[in-house]
This record gives structure tokens, sequence and C-alpha cells, in this order.
């Protein structure tokens, strides 16, 4: 790069920053398309004058126009919304958690969210007697956040708060303890095992609003938490000792970061169930069109996630018709040979 | 240069041109670990329906014991324990081998492949009833093919991930990949199938030492034996590998060779432990990770983590047969002992 001048570097600079700006753009309009395509596509295929009148025009007594309103308002919207809400969410903690862990296959159920929220459905479904996902969804969150708690305070004693490796490996140890609680569980109580299966595939159909607000308010919530803590990250990954020499609270700030990532990617997983593999793929697909900077790397990772949740799941209504294919499957079946063609033609590196 | 200008930084020993720096915590844990893992190989004989004192477990393992304790002991207890003893060692051996190629502390040969494919290839015998499945199911075994399966994806990993040469980075990524695309797969299969297949399928993926006969045991026992051969032989080159290629390759290390048979070795065992009992989960991440903080040494150590992983696994056995009110499979207890255990060595780590 041209440095013995000054404007070479500043104009690449600039063409950088427009770069990004407008890369941003082209995934923030990607995501909307995708939604709006998301309200046609399913096993009854709407036309837009029929999604039109479900979405806006009052009720009216004509049976066929009823059952269109109610497909487009109790269906497509909810799992829409749900997608893209969660989506942005296990994006941006996939980017997060692997910025904060320093390592390239942290994914967001590293901090023990995901069996948390398995170990919560499956005590409240065994213990509790209770069989709707409406109900058990506050238990996985409560699951998810405690575990997720749990975690980091067992990565903090001591020494361990600046230590990215022992929060990798609590994580870890947490985790399988409470996988294998669950599996216990589930081995003594068929009702529980029935529902885990389906829980465990992971989708973002089946849930209503009054479940899917106050996950999104949590979701805000950790996003907001999250975006303020880029720039500080970005001087963590200089390594511990140059980021307190530059002023950062470490502990501080990684407190903040990881109760951003429980909240994320909790809600998340409460919500769709463990969606494994998106958060990890997506941090990796955004660093490439980025750089290393987490400013921008991150809330690419949060649209890709997105995009990416979103796309499955149509092609998840598609697939098998009249029947469906969870997202949370297809997320892995299909992402995973895209990524490992990445992987193999070199397009990502070392972070 | 020679002996009298290097620098003395630790001190070694010297034979027939060979050197071994001396490191006594190392040499002194292993040995513990290794005598917890035979004390505990023979307690999990000696304890049953029918107890045996250890005296006599020890007669009879050396061909000295009474022809009643023989049968017990040879036919019915040694194979469970044998089955334990080995997929421990295979697992912790991999694991510490995967995270020392990989130079990453969350790898483990889970993520090479190999318990994705073969957890997939079992959930379809198990699930998918009726024509070609069935008879393959009838005509190999479960196992067998769970085995086939998962060094089927492994394979299919490793050449995924070669591209002049292994890199370790490539390799993890692309392993991360096939093994979700093979978890989905798996988490797909049990949404479809039927409820009573999939408490049989579960119960196969959790890992299990129940009724493991001679016929299961021996080819566990002969594979990994032969594999462990191979890996002490490779083994001399085996600490320079964390150091990075560059400096690897500067102290004679043919890495991408050693790296390959290293790593190829790894699925190997992961694949045998497989096949003996089920995916038990976490031992191979385990063990190394609590061995080099057992031993207090910076690399995950070979023989200490082959020792901490049998250790785990039959004291895992031992637990689930004795102390519990309800027997639970061998992989749900690993995964509740270790998982604690992991955290303890880590918060004990950070507190001093």
């Amino acid at each position: 790069m041209g440095t013995t001048t000054d404007s070479p570097a500043a104009r690449h600079q600039a063409s950088e920053l427009r770069r990004r700006r407008v890369g941003l753009g082209v995934l923030g309009a990607a995501v909307l398309v995708t939604a709006v395509l998301s309200l046609f596509v399913g096993a009854r295929a709407l036309t837009p004058g029929e999604v039109w009148h479900g979405l806006f025009d009052p009720p009216v007594a004509d049976q066929e126009l009823t059952g269109i309103r109610l497909i487009v308002q109790t269906v497509r919207l909810p799992r829409t919304v749900l997608a893209v809400v969660a989506g942005l969410a296990l994006g941006v903690g996939g980017a997060l958690i692997q910025g904060y862990t320093r390592n390239p296959i942290a994914d967001t159920g590293l901090l023990g969210v995901n069996t948390g929220a398995s170990f919560a459905v499956v005590s409240a479904i065994s213990l509790l007697g209770l069989t709707d996902p409406f109900q058990y969804v506050w238990f996985a969150f409560l699951g998810a956040a405690v575990a997720g708690v749990v975690v980091f305070g067992l990565s903090s004693i001591g020494r361990g708060a600046g230590n990215p490796l022992t929060l990798a490996l609590a994580g870890q140890g947490v985790t399988v303890f409470l996988a294998a609680m669950t599996t216990a569980v589930a081995l003594s109580d068929k009702a529980a095992l029935n529902a885990l299966r389906f829980w465990n595939a992971g989708s973002v159909a089946g849930v209503g609003f009054g479940v899917i607000w106050p996950m999104t308010l949590f979701v805000v919530l950790g996003l907001g938490l999250a975006l303020a803590t880029l720039p500080t990250l970005n001087l963590l990954n200089l390594g511990d000792d140059v980021a307190r020499g530059l002023g950062v609270n470490i502990a501080l700030m990684r407190t903040v970061g990881i109760a951003a990532i429980t909240l994320l990617a909790g809600a998340a997983t409460a919500a769709c169930g463990p969606i494994a593999f998106l958060g990890l793929m997506v941090a990796h697909l955004a660093r490439p069109l980025t750089g290393p900077d987490h400013r921008w790397s991150v809330p690419f990772a949060g649209l890709l996630g997105a995009l990416v949740l979103l796309l499955c799941d149509i092609v998840g209504r598609l697939v098998v018709r009249p029947g469906e294919l969870e997202a949370g499957l297809l997320v892995a079946l299909l992402g995973a040979p895209f990524f490992a063609a990445m992987v193999w033609r070199g397009r990502f590196r070392t972070t | 240069m020679t002996e009298s200008t290097a620098p003395a930084l630790a001190p070694g020993l010297r034979i027939a041109g060979t050197s071994f720096p001396w490191r006594p915590r190392l040499l002194l844990v292993t040995l513990l670990l290794v005598g917890t893992a035979f004390l505990l190989f023979c307690v999990s004989i000696a304890v049953g329906d029918f107890p045996i004192g250890l005296p006599r477990v020890l007669a009879t393992l050396f061909g000295r014991g009474e022809r009643v304790d023989e049968f017990v002991v040879m036919d019915l207890r040694l194979p469970r324990a044998a089955a334990g003893l080995v997929v421990g060692v295979a697992l912790g051996i991999s694991g510490a081998i995967t995270q020392s190629v990989a130079r990453n502390p969350l790898a483990s040969p889970d993520i090479l492949g190999v318990t994705g494919g073969a957890s997939a290839v079992a959930v379809f015998l198990v699930t998918v009833s009726g024509g070609a499945a069935s008879a393959l199911a009838g005509s190999i075994g479960i196992s067998a093919a769970a085995l086939a399966g998962g060094l089927g994806t492994g394979l299919l990993v490793y050449l995924l991930a070669w591209r002049r040469g292994i890199d370790g980075f490539r390799l993890i990524l692309i392993g991360v990949a096939v093994s979700a695309a093979a978890e989905a797969v798996t988490s797909w299969l049990l949404t479809a199938a039927d409820i009573r297949d999939v408490a049989r399928a579960q119960a196969w993926l959790v890992g299990s030492l129940d009724g493991r006969s001679w016929e299961e045991v021996r080819p566990a026992l002969w594979g990994t034996a032969a594999l462990l051969v191979v890996v002490a032989a490779a083994a001399f080159q085996f600490r320079p590998l964390h150091l990075g290629d560059d400096v690897a390759a500067g102290l004679g290390v043919r890495y991408s060779r050693v790296r390959a048979v290293l790593l190829l070795c790894a699925v190997l065992l992961a694949g045998t432990a497989v096949s003996a009992a089920g995916p038990v989960p976490f031992v191979a991440l385990m063990a190394p990770q609590a061995a080099m903080r057992l031993t207090r040494s910076a690399t995950p150590p070979l023989a200490a983590s082959g020792a901490v992983g049998a250790v785990l696994l039959i004291g895992a056995d031992l637990v689930s047969r004795t102390v519990l009110p309800v027997s639970l499979p061998v992989g749900v207890v690993t995964a509740a002992i270790g998982g604690p255990f992991l955290v303890h060595l880590l918060v004990r780590a950070n507190r001093r």
C-alpha cells in the first residue's frame, strides 16, 4: 500500500469506507427483500394482493380471505420477524464470541446457552408436565441465561477474568455437564425425549408474537450493548497488555460483552431452539468482506445471519412440500458445503 | 554446536544419541495416573453381583486364580473393563493429538467428523426400518457400520481439507462444517422417526459399555495397540509441532508427513473408540486439558492424556454401576463427572 505520501493511503481508506457502507446497505436491502419474499412462500403460495390484504385490510366476512389473513398474520409474519431477529442475534453473537475468546471455532453455544436451554426444557416437561412450547420458552430463556452467567462467573474467578481460553473451556465443561443431565432426563421420560428431538432441530416456526416481542426486546438490549463494546473489542484483540496500556477496563468490557452474547444467544435459542453453526459461519463470512475491524465485521455478521436464516426457512418450506424442514437443519445442511468450499479456496485466515 | 557451548536450559537424559528432557513432575503424575487407571480397572472387575476380592482378581488376571473366579473375571467382567480401558486411552490420546495439531484447545476428534459420521449412520440404521437398512444392520452390525461411517466422514474431512498439504486451521474449520452437517442429518432422522426408535437411537448416541463381549472388544484392543505403536514412533517429533510449522521445520521435523500420520492415527483411534462404546462425549476434549493441568505441562502430554481418559471412563462406568440408583450409560456419567472436574481444574489454576 502506498504510504510514501498521505494522499493515496487516505484515498484508499475513503474508498474502503465507502465500499463497506455500500456493502452494509446492500445486505440490509437483501434482508428486507428476502423478508418480504418470506411472506409469499409456503405450503399455500400467496399473491401480492393476498399478502397485502392479510397485512393491512380490516377483517371481512369472506371465508377464504379470513383464512389468508390467518395465514399471513399468525404464521408467515411471526416466523419472518423471528427469522430476522434470531438471525441478527446469532450472527452478532457469533462474531462477538469469536472476538472475545479469540478462537475461530467458538460458536454461540459455547457459553452453555444451548444446553442450558435444552436442560430447562426437558426439566420443565418432565417435572412440571408442560407440553406447550409457549410455556416452556420462558424456562428455556431462564436456563440459557443461568448457564451463561454460571460459565462467565466460573471463568472470572481469580486471574481468569482476562483469559479467553478459560472462558472457552469453562463453557465446554458446563455445556457437557448440562448435556449429560439433559440426556439423563430424556432417557427416563419419553415425553421429554419427544419434545427434545423437535426442539433440537431448531425452527423459527411455531411461536407467536406473545413470545417474539419479549425476545425481541432482549435482542435489542443485547445489540445495544454489543455495538457499544465494539471499539474496545478491537483494542482487546491487540492483547490484554496493550489494551490495558490504552486505558481499557478489561474486566468491565469483557463482562459487558459476555452479557450481550448471553442475551442475544439466549433469546434466539429460547424462541427457536439451538441453531448451531449459524453464528460461526457468518462470523467467518463477514471477515473477508470487512477486514478484522469489529465495528464493521459484527454488523455484517448480524445482517448475514438474518439473511441466511430467512433463506433457510424459505427453502425449508419448499423442499418437502406440503411438509417442512426446520430452518436449523437447513442452516447446517446448506451452510456446511458452502462454508467448506470457501475454506478450501482460502477465503478465511486465522484471526 | 558442541555440547559445551549449548545453553543449559533444562536437565535432560541422553541415551544413545536420543535425548529426553528430565521433567520429574510429568513422569510422576503420568505414573500415578497409570497406577490409578490400573487400580480402577481391577476394582471394576472386583465389583458386581458376585464380589471378588482384589487379590483374587489380580491372581486370576495373571493366570493363578480358581476356576470359579476365572469364568466370572475373564469371560464376564474383563471385556467390559478392557473396553473402558481401551476406549479411554484411545479417546485421550486422539484428543491430545488433535489439540496439538490444530493448536486449539477446543479441538477434539469430534470435529474431525468421526463422531458425527458414526452417529448419523447408526441413527439411520436404527430409525429407518425395512429394506436395505435393516438388512445392512442385521448383516454387519450397527457398531461396524458406524465405524465405517465415522472413518468415511473422517476421510472426507481430510480430503476436503487437502490442498497442497494439510493446514491445521483449514482442517478444523472444514471439520466443524462437516460435523455440523452430519449432526443436522442425525437431528432430521430423529424428528422423522418413530418415538420408540428414537429412544433406542438416543441410547446408542450417548455411549455405553453395557453388555460388551470379547467379540466386540478384541478388535478395538488390537487396533488401539497397533495405533499406539505408530503414535509412539511419531511422538518424538510431536512436541515441536506446537511451535508452528516454520520452527518445527527448522528443528528438522518433516511436519507435513508427521502431522498427516498423527492425524490419521487420531481419526482411527477415535473410530475404534466409537466402534467399541458408541460416541462417548467429551473424554477426548477434556482428558488432554486435564492432563496438561495435572502435569503442569505447556502442551497436551500424550501418555498422561491417555491415562486420564482411561481413569475417567473406567471410573465413570464404576460410578454408574455402583453409586447411582438407576443405571445410566457411561457417556452420561463421564460428562457429568468430567465437566465439573475440568471447571474445577480451571478455577484452581486461576486462583494460584
